[in-house]
């Protein structure tokens, strides 16, 4: 689950990581009260409005602004941002709307850096990353200057070590800001990893870090991702929770207890188990993808699986114009092949199937399953194996026979 | 005849009386499975089925009956606590099935295990391990299996069973089966279990199942290319998949461009194994090898 910049910030204060002083915004109105209190506090004349959404790259789509004129201006960009829909390389092309904005102070940046904490699956170990290239995308960075990231691991019996962090700082030539800064970096690289553990993290990112000109250590941005298995323990994520930065349908498939991500191609995908389900788009995209045949989502319908959940499955696939096809693929193990078949069947009733369907059952009761389908009066292809399946399913949609 | 687990294997179900822990201690006990011991906290001096004492501990449970193999039905926020008890108690092996267990927990587990425990840990996130017609622990049908002399291993449930429904099919049996699942942090990895497979006279090739997402695919492929005299034939999962998008499995994920399938076929083929071009070709591959 991700947060906002603003909730993760609230979580950095908390853990003692410094952050500007700020506050959210979800009017025009709000921004410039927070914009006002915040020029009072500070003594300042900065100010920055800031895009909340959960993708990166905001400062890049024009989606986080500094106001040099006061709360008047602070207002003027705020009325620019909030409901522009704001494209940056991670949203897609058709972007995301802004609905919450988040103003801070403004500050004198004499460095920025970049430091980020996520799980390492080859140490098995949580790692930190910390880079000078700060401000910019990271992904670039160590694609085209990869000694420019210095990693360490750490021990999660023994925690986060003084050298270590010190390790990194001066990696940074941070000693040039002074000792003071020094010391304040390897702080926040002790709250970090306290944070990440207690708080149940998989990504944690602050890019930049700043130094500001008087040699202090600040969080400018922060990007925190929660471990979603760590739920059952964390109650007050459900508050954190933004459902209008997730995708409608993976949220709706989420809630039927399905697995669902979309896809582009036309061929509608409903199999049992994360693995299959990838390898029966693999084979789809193998036997059809030079006569533009392609899966049109991952569909994980899981290991047990009943009937209003099959026919929730074929709903959502079907809502999409672009499947012209749908290929049912069911290893039963616990699942029994004739439970997914009556599924299937009162399903395809219910919906009035509309568009070729190919079932391929195999394992546990796979006899019963295959008769049921045949009982059912519908025109239902069978297959035997997955690739007969996969020749059926491209001979449906692109014409031609089964090769 | 097998690796890890065979008709001697001892086995105790931590988390037997709950609805999945019941209902496959039942179905591991009618295959024929050494089902001696279950554990559930505060449920001690209960009997499971009439015939398979409940502990409230694992130590117990291996002090009374000797079991030497426990598998996991405990629910995600108590599992790598039942992990830990299980290498505890000194088991040889230990099989999680659980799903859902925050990888902050599995990273304690891991140190563990890399202190250097003696138990070895299947899981989590698996379908567990069989050796066909003398041990399942786990949840795979065991109908589907035949024994013989093909080494098994995989991240994904249902495409293991589909790799074993192909070699059956083809009137091929197999040694054991290994299902080492889908977290990004877990217990055996590829090459531990290559390297078991290598060094199984009973095994005379295996099927290697991957997906997208980690090196662990590429670490594999480097053993395969440094000791393994047996032929391996391969399916990485996950060539359509786009990036940045979890797949289901918790680890099968492309992120920062690392990970993708194609990097771990060219891995794999420059390692000498045969890399299926469909999963339905996984038997038929590693036959072609076996001739």
């Amino acid at each position: 689950m991700k947060i906002h910049e603003y909730q993760a910030k609230r979580i950095f204060a908390k853990y003692g990581i410094p952050v500007p002083i700020g506050g959210t915004a979800f009017s025009v109105d709000e921004a410039e009260v927070v914009a006002k209190r915040i020029l009072h506090e500070t003594g300042g004349t900065l100010t920055v409005v800031k895009a909340q959404i959960h993708a990166g790259g905001r400062g890049k789509g024009g989606g986080v602004k500094l106001a040099k004129g006061g709360a008047d201006e602070a207002r003027r960009i705020a009325s620019e941002i909030l409901a522009m829909q704001l494209i940056t390389h991670q949203t897609g092309p058709e972007g995301q709307k802004v609905r919450r904005l988040y103003v801070e102070q403004g500050l004198e940046i004499a460095r920025e850096l970049y430091l980020g904490a996520v799980v390492d699956r080859d140490t098995r170990r949580i790692a930190f990353m910390a880079s000078t290239e700060g401000g910019v995308e990271i992904e670039k960075v160590a694609e085209e200057t990869p000694e420019k990231i210095q990693t360490i691991f750490v021990d999660p019996i023994v925690g986060m070590t003084g050298y270590q962090a010190r390790q990194l700082a001066y990696g940074l030539d941070l000693q040039k800001s002074g000792k003071q800064t020094v010391a304040q970096f390897v702080k926040v690289m002790s709250a970090l990893y306290q944070l990440f553990v207690k708080e149940d993290c998989s990504l944690c990112e602050i890019n930049p870090l700043i130094v500001t000109k008087t040699g202090d250590i600040v969080a400018l941005d922060a990007k925190m991702t929660f471990d979603d298995n760590a739920a059952f323990r964390h109650p007050e994520w459900a508050d954190e929770r933004d459902t209008d930065e997730e995708d409608p349908v993976e949220l709706e498939a989420q809630n039927a207890g399905l697995n669902y991500v979309a896809l582009d191609g036309n061929v509608g995908c409903l199999v049992n188990g994360a693995g299959l389900a990838m390898a029966t788009m693999d084979i789809i995209k193998a036997v059809g993808g030079d006569r533009g045949v392609a899966p049109a989502n991952f569909l994980d319908v899981g290991g047990g699986a009943n009937q209003e959940q099959v026919t929730k499955a074929f709903k959502m696939i079907l809502r999409s114009p672009r499947v012209k096809a749908i290929f049912v693929n069911i290893f039963g193990g616990i699942m029994k092949c004739d439970v997914i078949a009556a599924g299937v069947v009162a399903a395809a009733k219910e919906l009035g199937l509309k568009v070729p369907l190919v079932v391929r059952l195999e394992g546990t009761n796979v006899a019963l399953g295959k008769e049921i389908l045949a009982k059912s009066g519908l025109h239902i292809m069978t297959a035997d194996t997955m690739k007969d399946g996969a020749d059926k399913i491209v001979a449906a949609v692109a014409g031609g026979s089964v090769k | 005849m097998s690796i890890l687990v065979g008709k001697e294997t001892r086995v105790l179900v931590q988390g037997i009386t709950g609805s999945a822990g019941s209902f496959h201690a039942k179905q591991m006990l009618e295959y024929g499975t050494k089902v001696v011991a279950g554990c559930t906290p505060n449920r001690g001096g209960e009997m499971f089925e009439g015939k398979v004492p409940v502990f409230d501990t694992v130590a117990q449970a291996v002090r009374e009956t000797g079991a030497d193999t426990s598998v996991i039905f405990v629910p995600p926020p108590g599992a790598a606590d039942a992990i830990l008890e299980g290498f505890d108690a000194g088991l040889k092996l230990v099989v999680c099935i659980t799903e859902g267990i925050p990888v902050i927990d599995m990273i304690r587990v891991r140190r563990v295990i890399d202190a250097g425990v003696k138990s070895k840990l299947i899981g989590p996130n698996c379908p567990g391990i069989i050796t066909p017609g003398a041990c399942k622990i786990g949840i795979m049908p065991g109908h589907i299996h035949k024994s013989g002399h093909v080494g098994v291993v995989s991240r994904s449930g249902t495409l293991t069973y589909e790799a074993v429904g192909q070699l059956t099919a083809l009137g091929v049996g197999q040694s054991t089966c290994v299902g080492i699942g889908g977290d990004p942090v877990a217990g055996l990895d590829f090459v531990d279990v290559l390297e078991m497979f290598q060094n199984d006279p009973e095994t005379h090739g295996v099927i290697m199942i991957g997906e997208i997402g980690g090196g662990m695919e590429e670490r594999g492929a480097k053993y395969i290319k440094e000791h393994m005299t047996k032929p391996v034939a391969s399916f990485i999962a996950g060539t359509t998949a786009p990036p940045g998008k979890r797949m289901g499995h918790a680890g099968a994920i492309i992120a920062g461009g690392k990970g993708t399938a194609e990097e771990k076929m060219r891995a794999l083929e420059a390692a000498g194994a045969r890399v299926a071009p469909t999963p339905s070709d996984m038997a038929s591959t590693l036959m072609s090898m076996m001739k």
